[in-house]
């Protein structure tokens, strides 16, 4: 590999990041803009912080969109698994080719459509738009992505552990949950993350099928940008960045130590 | 006293009509879809036994312990084990214990836990299943290591904690699945005897299987050879190597020079056989073949001297030329290329430091043995 900084990697990299983190960076800096003007800049303040944690619409819509989040991540990730171990372990049913197809066609379905059938479900059936129908919507959409990380994981796991686990004298339920619920739960965990951070963020969906009283903090943020953006949805989106970025540089710092770790242990393992 | 190979033990209940067996495979078949992996097979082995199953991969040796760990369910046929009939048993109610060749070690658990894991199971006492796994560590030399995880431990380490795990139960019959396969050649030696004084101290009955004909030979009592889901033979190591049964088995076991002819004259055990080019075999291990039957006469490398000379008195000498030496330190192979135009592997200990009689690449020889030195095969 070359080292040297030639123009040609320099501009590359400025360009490519710039690409990715100028809107970004903009955004944060005029989230600190003392002016009520989004574009001019009028000197530092974290005066719009202060009015954001007062804005009761904000913070409600903080509080359903945490909620709804938490609690459609985890039934998805319990129904996931479900459907990741089914699909890797009975592999011989019939109907297994469009099963898995099923599962994982709301992967590339467009979100208008998922959104848009939704709601006709839940008028059809007479629910009334919610925070329990958002949820509903938000498990369908994030259970095939939580499928496709856990299945990864059971696509290599040793299935001699678990026979290994019910030679010496355990159950199929109790080698499930002593042997290969352990052994598979860092899959588990990153697909329940990844199905939060999808309800934390999605629009489309909640659009369709939140009703009053369920406005989640996407909704909320994108119907005041309508009226004109304030300083206070750059505050507001700023804080997610920040509560998302500590998130990912916190998984992946224990990641990386993990690695390490397992490394030293092996080579000293290998000394004997 | 005479006996077959280098060794005589006390202990043959295959012998004895009056013995017990305790595993029986009764005419078991095991089918996966079209494929026989299991074909018909029976097979007894008796209490405290060191028994081996030998075949190539894919003989279907695998799916036989696998049935008899409860994995697989015999398609037709019955296991037996202590007179109880094995059918619908799950696993983890069986009374053997398996040692798997991925040693399946439970990753995100101590090795002291690994070993606590079944004794846990079956709900004993916390102190007396402490006790057990101190035992057991110390049984495989490992008590520094009980707060270890798996993948702080070495190969030969881990090797260890997955069979002191599965005898930790002390099951009735613990099987070994190629128990040594992951191991390096001079470990694996070690190792070999370390399993037998285990098997004896716990008078355990093992069932192991092995690809490895040195590995069966060194640890096993009786081995039976497997090859396409049958038992070609089942006999000790010595009956193995100096009385195959069939022509499968010479060649499976060892190196052996095979020739084929037709038994020309035989009385009383004694024989001659025709090979048809010349060479004519005389042999008193012809058993009851008959004359003019198709035969073959196996004889192992290391019953046929090569000497410059013809030696006198020789029942079978034939001359041919030398073709290869291979000095391998302890022995000298070689390949004679017999007149007749076989090719004969003969093997000569180097016992002495000093050769009286050294050959060359492409001198005359002789190769000779004694009559009882080879072995008649029909089959």
């Amino acid at each position: 590999m070359n080292p040297t900084w030639s123009r040609f990697n320099i501009t590359s990299i400025v360009l490519g990041f710039a690409f990715l983190y100028l809107p970004i960076v903009l955004l944060v800096v005029f989230s600190f803009n003392e002016s009520k003007l989004v574009t001019v800049w009028g000197g530092f303040s974290t005066k719009w912080y202060v009015s954001l944690f007062h804005n009761q619409g904000l913070m409600d819509a903080t509080w359903v969109t945490a909620r709804v989040a938490v609690i459609s991540a985890t039934v998805a990730t319990v129904l996931g698994t479900l459907a990741a171990l089914t699909l890797t372990r009975y592999t011989r049913f019939k109907g297994r080719m469009l099963f898995s197809g099923m599962v994982f066609a709301p992967l590339v379905m467009p979100e208008v459509i998922t959104g848009l059938s939704l709601l006709l479900l839940f008028v059809a059936v007479g629910l009334d738009r919610g925070f329990l129908t958002v949820t509903l919507a938000h498990i369908t959409l994030t259970m095939c992505f939580v499928a496709v990380v856990v299945q990864s994981r059971l696509m290599t796991f040793d299935r001699s552990l678990e026979e290994a686990a019910m030679d010496l004298g355990a159950p199929p339920v109790k080698t499930f949950f002593q042997i290969t619920l352990p052994v598979i739960m860092p899959a588990i965990v990153s697909g329940w993350m990844l199905a939060f951070t999808l309800s934390l963020d999605d629009l489309v969906i909640a659009s369709f099928t939140s009703g009053p009283g369920a406005t989640t903090l996407p909704m909320k943020i994108y119907s005041q940008v309508r009226l004109g953006v304030t300083p206070e949805i750059n505050a507001a989106c700023t804080i997610l960045i920040a509560v998302v970025a500590v998130g990912v540089i916190i998984a992946s710092l224990a990641n990386k130590r993990r690695e390490v770790q397992r490394q030293r242990d092996e080579q000293a393992a290998q000394r004997g | 006293m005479k006996s077959l190979g280098s060794i005589r033990r006390d202990f043959a209940p295959w012998n004895d009509p009056k013995a017990k067996p305790y595993i029986q495979f009764d005419n078991v078949t095991k089918k996966f879809g079209d494929f026989t992996a299991v074909n018909n097979l029976s097979l007894t082995i008796f209490e405290r036994e060191f028994f081996a199953l030998l075949g190539a991969s894919g003989c279907g040796k695998s799916t036989l312990l696998r049935m008899l760990a409860g994995f697989e369910e015999p398609t037709a046929g019955r296991i037996l084990l202590d007179g109880q009939d094995l059918r619908g048993i799950p696993p983890y109610r069986r009374p053997v214990n398996m040692m798997f060749q991925s040693y399946a070690l439970f990753p995100h658990m101590t090795v002291e836990n690994n070993i606590a894991f079944g004794l846990k199971q079956d709900g004993m006492p916390k102190p007396e299943i402490a006790a057990r796994v101190g035992e057991m560590l110390k049984l495989v030399k490992l008590e520094q290591f009980a707060k270890r995880k798996p993948h702080q431990l070495s190969g030969g380490q881990r090797q260890r904690v997955a069979l002191a795990r599965s005898v930790a139960k002390r099951p009735k019959v613990l099987l070994l699945d190629e128990p040594l396969g992951a191991l390096d050649k001079k470990l694996r030696e070690e190792t070999q005897f370390e399993l037998m004084d285990l098997q004896q101290s716990l008078g355990l009955t093992f069932v192991v299987v092995t690809h490895d004909q040195e590995e069966a030979m060194t640890m096993a009592d009786r081995i039976a050879i497997i090859d396409k889901g049958e038992v070609m033979q089942v006999a000790t190591p010595a009956e193995v190597y100096e009385a195959p049964g069939s022509r499968f088995v010479a060649g499976f076991v060892g190196n052996v020079n095979m020739f084929e002819g037709k038994i020309a004259r035989g009385d009383a055990g004694a024989a001659s056989i025709d090979t048809g080019n010349g060479i004519t075999i005389r042999t008193e291990n012809a058993g009851n073949a008959a004359t003019g039957a198709a035969v073959a006469f196996a004889i192992r490398p290391e019953k046929i001297k090569v000497s410059s000379k013809k030696p006198a008195g020789a029942v079978n000498a034939i001359e041919g030329e030398v073709y290869d030496i291979a000095y391998l330190g302890d022995m000298t192979v070689y390949h004679v290329r017999l007149d007749g135009g076989h090719v004969v592997r003969a093997s000569t200990m180097n016992a002495e430091r000093i050769t009286e009689d050294p050959l060359s690449w492409n001198d005359r020889a002789w190769v000779s043995f004694r009559p009882d030195a080879g072995v008649v095969l029909t089959r």
